[in-house]
């Protein structure tokens, strides 16, 4: 059974205090606790800060292009279906030059579990603005203050019946284990926010911040989180500061399950080689 | 002797012209002819010119043939747009129920008016009159009408029987009208020998797919665009029955990375595309370049740039799929010269990427890839699966924990062995940042060159039975140049050239990259003039000739970009210009 010192690295590269330093700790975490060896774990990055989670998480790893970690992921999942694949990123990332992987992921439903670590603002490049920065926040390509409205990931996500919604905090590492380990069972394409402070060149959307503001819905017992139409209000109203599973929806099947042909064992492992009596029967096609 | 006739339907976008064509090429490929199609067509769903031709003769002739024999009109459209194509003698036949012909001037065309729709009515219904339409082809050329019976079974079987009979019925009629009131006739060739031969019925687009499917592909990830989605409908009909999974991506770009990220688990996956297509995966192309994935992408080129003519042939990504992706890697470009090639070698460039870790680019183009022709079967035997190195979870046993470097830059030859997830004792990231040997981002000089040279060095061995072929004598001291489809008409060129005394031999690029040097030295020893033919502006082939080997003074172009295939008249001419009668020995 491996345990967290199997998934151990070397030192990770983030600025001490970054908020992605608890989202590799919640993966690696939640993989230990489902008992997964560290080789049956892909995770797919794409670039930016979030995308040296793939260096640094200790297992198989695809460090892939900006903003392409979901498509290359799903392919992953496809080709070995023993495998379990995180595709992974930031808020620069997925919400920016990869949004579109992301809204058809969520159409597809890959059996996949996508982390994106949000700190809106674009860290690597040393500080420019992103697409979930709010109105007004001042980088440095928005001196004056950002004048786009910031994406709504979860109201996007909950608007095109993704089948697992969740949010997290990197302040909160124990929620967050909890969180990708129902995402990684979910069967299906699987969300996480994680709202992940950049220590360096956000001074506005701080540990601090989120501590004074995030509301728990998985401490409230009143909360559905199998009510699509009522999480989309509930994040609404309360401005997406919420953390928690946001929806669910354990019984939409999955690309893998509703594709035609789709094998029962993973493709990698099969014969691939063609039978005499296979060619007979495509050459008869061109007769 | 009669070789070869040329016949061709045409109309409206909509009219059926398509299927009118399709079902006549077949009826002629089961009655034993070669066939070879090709169809003009253009970028929308309804009106327009739209045609299909058909070229049937007594041997394997790999073009459509620039002369028309038999051109069935259904509008002035047609006659007016294809006369020029049309031997003296030839014959038209128009709807003269739709509108009264009016014949091209100064020609020896004959006119002959059958109204195609009234005939299709009685039969029925009006929409018929394409059935009608091959009723009077078969009766210009002498054919048996019931042989067409089993193609309009196959055709229309699954509508019902009944639909099978009025479509037969609406043929009979129409084959009957001529026969009671023409009297002329266009005789179709003496049929060849095919007693040994698996006489088969395939475009370049189904040869690549079923090649991809044989050589162990077992993953396509594509966006629609023509001409290149006919693989993908061919691969969704195939791929359920052994395993394989078909994605229709949201974009080229998700499109090629979920084939590297199919690869990198360690299956074999693809992607198929045509040139918007294909300049989107230039960067993920640097991506399997640089992380040492194995990849394999079909461009089925058309006429750019941009959007340029969708619907168009041209050969004008040469130097994109040479070059394309910012930064410099390793890849390999294979640009089959025929149908059955189409097959082998797309079998064969999953080999290529397993055995050289790099992306592997199957070239073809809308000639190629869209027109449906009689060959002579595939060479399904030739068909192997080699996966190049991989390391075995045995030898992972014995290195132990970390000892795995996937990037091992001390390895002879630069390729060090793959492993996939799964394997114990190998975790590792592939990325698309410089690394050292474990694949650990880094960024100190030594390393970066080490690891440089490393991926080029794999390519310096290479070795592959693609490359450039040879025909005619070899001692010529004219040579024909070309790359990829337009094999079978250089060599029709080549054979009226020598026959008209002109000593020239066809030299043919079979692959691009790595640019097969010795042998096309080889090739051209003797040559004192070469005419490049090729279907681009600017001459891409001839610019990488020069730049890999030399020959600037004897490399002529003959080129064309007007989204039209190369006609053997504008070969056989430019030639006559290029190569002086004189200077022999």
């Amino acid at each position: 059974m491996a345990t967290m010192l199997d998934y151990q690295t070397e030192r990770a590269t983030w600025c001490p205090g970054c908020g992605d330093f608890g989202v590799l700790n919640a993966m690696q975490k939640a993989c230990v606790n489902l008992g997964l060896e560290p080789e049956q774990v892909v995770v797919v990055s794409g670039i930016g800060c979030s995308g040296k989670m793939s260096q640094h998480f200790g297992g198989y790893g695809l460090h892939s292009l900006h903003g392409r970690s979901i498509p290359t992921a799903q392919a992953v999942k496809l080709a070995n279906k023993d495998l379990v694949v995180f595709a992974a990123g930031g808020d620069g990332d997925g919400f920016g030059i990869g949004m579109g992987h992301f809204i058809h992921a969520m159409r597809r439903n890959v059996d996949i579990t996508y982390i994106v670590m949000d700190n809106h603002i674009y860290g690597l490049t040393t500080g420019q603005a992103s697409p979930t920065s709010d109105v007004g926040s001042k980088t440095k390509t928005s001196p004056q203050g950002t004048v786009e409205q910031p994406i709504l990931p979860l109201q996007l996500a909950l608007a095109q019946n993704c089948g697992f919604v969740a949010q997290g905090f990197s302040g909160n590492v124990k929620q967050l284990v909890n969180l990708i380990e129902k995402a990684i069972q979910h069967k299906g394409f699987s969300f996480v926010n994680v709202f992940s402070p950049c220590v360096t060149f956000n001074k506005v959307n701080t540990y601090d911040f989120y501590k004074a503001h995030l509301v728990d819905l998985d401490q409230d017992p009143d909360y559905d989180p199998h009510d699509r139409v009522a999480a989309l209000r509930r994040v609404a109203e309360a401005n997406n500061l919420v953390t928690g599973l946001i929806y669910e929806d354990p019984d939409r099947p999955s690309f893998e399950e509703s594709l035609p042909g789709y094998p029962d064992d993973a493709i990698v492992s099969r014969d691939w080689t063609l039978r005499q009596e296979d060619y007979d029967a495509i050459l008869a096609t061109f007769r | 002797m009669i070789q070869d006739v040329g016949w061709k339907v045409g109309g409206k976008q909509g009219e059926g012209i398509d299927s009118t064509g399709e079902i006549y090429a077949i009826a002629l490929h089961r009655m034993g002819y070669y066939v070879f199609t090709y169809r003009h067509f253009m970028s929308l769903i309804k009106g327009g010119h739209t045609n299909y031709k058909i070229r049937a003769s007594n041997r394997q002739l790999r073009h459509h043939g620039d002369d028309l024999h038999v051109l069935v009109a259904f509008d002035q459209t047609t006659i007016d747009f294809n006369w020029n194509e049309m031997v003296d003698g030839g014959i038209v036949i128009y709807d003269a129920s739709a509108f009264e012909a009016v014949k091209p001037s100064h020609r020896d065309v004959n006119l002959f008016g059958v109204p195609l729709t009234e005939i299709a009515k009685q039969a029925g219904n009006a929409i018929m009159k394409n059935m009608v339409a091959i009723g009077v082809s078969a009766a210009i050329s002498k054919l048996d009408p019931e042989e067409f019976r089993p193609v309009v079974q196959d055709k229309f079987g699954k509508k019902g029987q009944a639909v099978v009979e009025s479509n037969m019925e609406a043929l009979l009629r129409g084959y009957a009208y001529f026969q009671e009131h023409y009297h002329v006739h266009f005789p179709l060739p003496d049929k060849p020998d095919l007693r040994d031969v698996d006489h088969l019925f395939a475009s370049g687009n189904q040869a690549t797919a079923f090649g991809a499917l044989a050589g162990g592909c077992r993953f396509l990830a594509a966006y629609p665009i023509t001409p290149a989605t006919e693989i993908m409908y061919w691969v969704l009909e195939q791929f359920p029955k052994y395993g394989g999974v078909v994605v229709q991506a949201e974009d080229e770009i998700a499109a090629i990375n979920m084939a590297i990220g199919a690869n990198f688990a360690g299956v074999r996956g693809m992607t198929s595309t045509s040139g918007p297509g294909f300049s989107l995966m230039m960067e993920a192309l640097g991506l399997a370049g640089m992380s040492e994935t194995p990849v394999v992408i079909v461009d089925v080129q058309r006429s750019g740039p941009s959007t340029g003519l969708p619907t168009k042939t041209e050969q004008s990504d040469l130097s994109e799929a040479v070059n394309g992706t910012h930064g410099e890697i390793p890849r390999i470009v294979l640009t089959p010269r025929t149908v059955e090639e189409c097959f082998l070698y797309t079998a064969e460039a999953f080999n290529l990427a397993d055995r050289y870790q790099c992306p592997v680019i199957v070239m073809t183009d809308l000639y190629m890839g869209m027109s449906f022709q009689s060959v002579d079967g595939f060479p399904v035997h030739r068909v192997r699966q080699d996966r190049g190195k991989l390391i075995s979870d045995e030898e992972l046993a014995k290195l132990g924990r970390f000892a795995y470097q996937r990037y091992d830059a001390s390895v002879p030859d630069g390729i060090s062995p793959r492993a996939l997830p799964g394997q114990k004792n190998a975790r590792y990231v592939a990325l698309g940042n410089e690394h050292n040997g474990v694949g650990l981002e880094v960024e100190d000089q030594e390393t970066r060159v080490t690891q440089m040279r490393k991926r080029q060095r794999k390519l310096e061995g290479f070795r592959h039975e693609s490359g450039v072929t040879v025909d005619g004598r070899q001692d010529a001291p004219y040579a024909l140049i070309g790359f990829g489809s337009t094999y079978g008409v250089l060599e029709e060129a080549r054979e009226v050239l020598e026959s008209q005394g002109l000593p020239v031999k066809h030299i043919h690029f079979s692959r691009v990259w790595p640019f097969p040097a010795d042998a096309f030295h080889d090739a051209m020893d003797g040559v004192r003039l070469a005419l490049v033919t090729e279907q681009n502006a600017t001459g891409q082939l001839k610019r990488l000739i020069r730049e890999q080997a030399g020959y600037h003074d004897v490399l002529q172009s003959c080129l064309k970009y007007d989204g039209d295939p190369m006609s053997l008249k504008e070969i056989v001419h430019t030639a006559y210009q290029t190569f002086p009668m004189g200077v022999l020995n």
